[in-house]
């Protein structure tokens, strides 16, 4: 069962220093995620939502127990190896898509790809791929100011996907769209975890995102409460 | 990834234009300050020479010691002699003897009376022989207003200014009057064949210019001179040549107890040149110096908030698996570019501006009129090896040091807590 597994997260503490005092941001956290899930974390702010996707994320490290991911444990990792995972298997997208305000369509996609050794035309059937997958073929050239919230935020799926990750991490990735862009990029993201079996793993208090989770991780106060699969 | 961060740079002025100004800026001062002090100091070097001592000069020890008094009773015997051995010696060097004097000009009325005096300070230089380079190195064919140079003995060319306050003609006698080398007074009539103007306020003021010979007989100065002047071949004063031939001339006088016995000293500490230069070397360092500062801290702001601004671009680039220190990298390379392309605009700049006053000039004859300084009227940039490169110095280092000041800010954070900062 475990060989199976991306993600395996045994008995996680997280804290971070607050003057004197330590502040514990996650405790206790025994989580398994396997190839293929749909996932979110949710729950109420401040809750460690963030805390812990960029743990999964190798952004951050643990400060007891263990999160293995994709069998490199984080804690153990230099930040030359931290940078390979991510460069190799992760994908990420935030709340405020962060995409490369000079940098055109078709670049701001690009750059991911842009640190391995791969011709051109590679990456060029890569970026096209990618967006033809969320649906922005057509506006390869454009900049990101010229783009409506939603087509920036389909911008930086295609970002993540171009590698194709074995995961994808969502940070609130629809607090700043509307109903009608947020349904959008989640149908989008359903399709591409259906079609390549990319892992999802959203976190997020949003409605919205909520009704189209596989399985709903629930977290208070830096505690897993709850661990639905839905039906 | 080059393409990629020529085409940020390109498109995101902040990040180019912004810092480029600063370098071109910076590099433009620095660049024209070097051609300027150059030109100044290569100026006040190359006059200081030609009209008073010579690369090398040759005086006796009496004379080398009360210089400024011009005294003629104490000039160097046994020229003639002495101007061989050198020749001999130097050959491709040029070697000239020179009489300082002072005086007054009385220019006498039809009836002989006087009709205007003046004092004026007097120079015996070669005028005659026929392959003398006095002329040229003085400058004298160029800086005649009116009349001719002197062709024959007895003929002498007078500041033109001093031309206008006596009143005086071409072709009218002028009549100096002056004390022997031996101390006694005398009187030697000339006449004036040409009016000059050096273009420097102390000579401008009242030179006259006459045959150093015609100046031997008036001063009764057989085989004597005040000096005997050496110049470097190629005519550029080199501190290091002039010293060894010093050396070498010392060396071989030695005879410290008699006052009349030759010594000979260099441009640099018979003039009091010497300080300038040094300090004209030390002021460009400093120059280039200040420059790294300012620009670094101005670049390392500026740094700091295009690094604000940038964090988004960093956090990406974190997230999608760069390592810290390539980014870092790829910010120096950008400040590299940056540095270079700045460095070339301002050096640009700063050779335009120099090629300017070098062409033109800059008249500050107005500031010189009570002048004594060998100092020329017109100040001129002079663009030499130093000035394409010395830019480069502050415009690269600045660029680059600034860069890394910000980007350590960067280099250091922890890579969540930059996630965290990304969000507001
Ligand atoms: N670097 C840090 N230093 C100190 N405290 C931190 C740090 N990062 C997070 N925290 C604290 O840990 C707790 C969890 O933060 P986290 O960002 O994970 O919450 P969240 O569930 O993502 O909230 P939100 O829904 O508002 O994004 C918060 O109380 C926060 O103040
Ligand atoms: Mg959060």
């Amino acid at each position: 069962m475990n060989n199976s597994a991306l993600i395996t997260i045994t008995d996680l503490v997280k804290r971070f220093p607050m003057g004197k005092r330590e502040f514990t941001a996650l405790s206790n956290i025994n989580l398994t995620f396997n190839g293929g899930e749909f996932a979110g974390i949710i729950g109420p702010s401040g809750s460690g939502k963030t805390t812990l996707l960029n743990i999964i994320g190798s952004l951050d490290v643990p400060t007891e127990g263990k999160a293995v991911v994709l069998d490199n444990s984080v804690g153990n990792l230099n930040t030359r190896q931290s940078a390979d995972l991510r460069n190799q298997y992760l994908g990420f997208i935030f709340q405020t898509y962060n995409l490369l305000a000079v940098y055109t369509v078709f670049e701001n996609v690009e750059l991911p790809l842009l640190l391995l050794k791969m011709a051109a035309s590679e990456r060029r059937k890569l970026v096209n791929q990618s967006l033809e997958w969320v649906g922005l073929t057509d506006k390869v050239n454009s900049r990101p100011a010229q783009l409506s919230g939603g087509e920036c935020q389909r911008v930086s799926i295609a970002r993540a996907m171009v590698k194709e990750p074995k995961i994808v991490l969502a940070d609130e990735p629809t607090a700043n769209l509307d109903a009608k862009n947020s349904h959008h990029i989640l149908q989008t993201m359903e399709k591409l975890n259906a079609d390549l079996g990319t892992t999802f793993i959203f976190a997020t208090h949003d409605e919205k995102v909520i009704q189209y989770l596989k399985r709903k991780i629930s977290l208070e106060d830096g505690q897993v409460v709850a661990d639905e699969v839905k039906g | 990834m080059i393409r990629f961060i020529i085409n940020g740079l390109l498109r995101d002025h902040h990040r180019s234009l912004f810092p480029i100004i600063i370098v071109a800026i910076g590099v433009w001062i620095t660049v024209f300050m070097q051609a300027y002090l150059s030109g100044v100091l290569g100026d006040m070097t190359d006059s200081t020479a030609r009209f008073s001592t010579g690369h090398v000069q040759i005086m006796s020890r009496a004379y080398a010691d009360n210089k400024d008094q011009v005294p003629n009773d104490l000039a160097l015997m046994g020229v003639e002699r002495i101007m061989t051995e050198m020749e001999a010696e130097y050959p491709e060097m040029t070697w000239v003897k020179r009489i300082n004097f002072g005086g007054l000009i009385d220019i006498p009325d039809e009836h002989g009376e006087t009709r205007s005096q003046a004092p004026v300070a007097g120079f015996g230089i070669d005028l005659l022989s026929p392959n003398s380079t006095e002329l040229h190195t003085m400058n004298v064919s160029k800086s005649v207003v009116r009349g001719h140079l002197p062709e024959n003995p007895g003929e002498i060319l007078i500041s033109e200014m001093l031309a206008e306050k006596l009143e005086v003609n071409l072709g009218d006698q002028a009549t100096l009057v002056t004390s022997t080398m031996f101390g006694s007074m005398t009187m030697h009539n000339f006449t004036v064949v040409g009016t000059i103007r050096f273009g420097i306020q102390a000579m401008d003021r009242g030179a006259i210019i006459a045959d150093v010979t015609d100046v031997q007989q008036a001063l009764d100065m057989q085989d004597a001179a005040g000096g005997i002047l050496g110049f470097l071949p190629n005519r550029v004063y080199d501190n290091e040549e002039a010293l060894a031939i010093v050396e070498k001339f010392n060396a071989g006088h030695t005879d410290e107890n008699d006052e009349f016995s030759p010594v000979m000293g260099n441009l640099v500490e018979l003039s009091n040149l010497g300080g300038y230069l040094t300090y004209a070397g030390q002021f460009s360092t400093y120059l280039v110096v200040i420059f790294v500062i300012i620009m670094s801290i101005v670049l390392w702001n500026a740094g700091l908030l295009g690094g604000l601004r940038r964090y988004g671009e960093v956090g990406v680039r974190l997230a999608i698996g760069e390592p810290k220190g390539h980014i870092y990298r790829s910010l120096i390379y950008e400040s590299v570019f940056i540095g270079i392309v700045g460095s070339i605009f301002g050096t640009a700049l700063g050779l335009g501006c120099a090629y300017w006053l070098q062409v033109v000039g800059l008249d500050i004859s107005a500031f010189m009129k009570n002048s004594s300084m060998m100092i020329p009227s017109v100040f001129r940039a002079e663009i030499t090896d130093q000035t394409y490169y010395i830019g480069f110095y502050p415009g690269l280092f600045a660029t680059v040091l600034g860069t890394m000041l910000s980007g350590i800010g960067i280099y250091k954070r922890q890579t969540a807590q930059l996630f965290k900062e990304l969000e507001v």
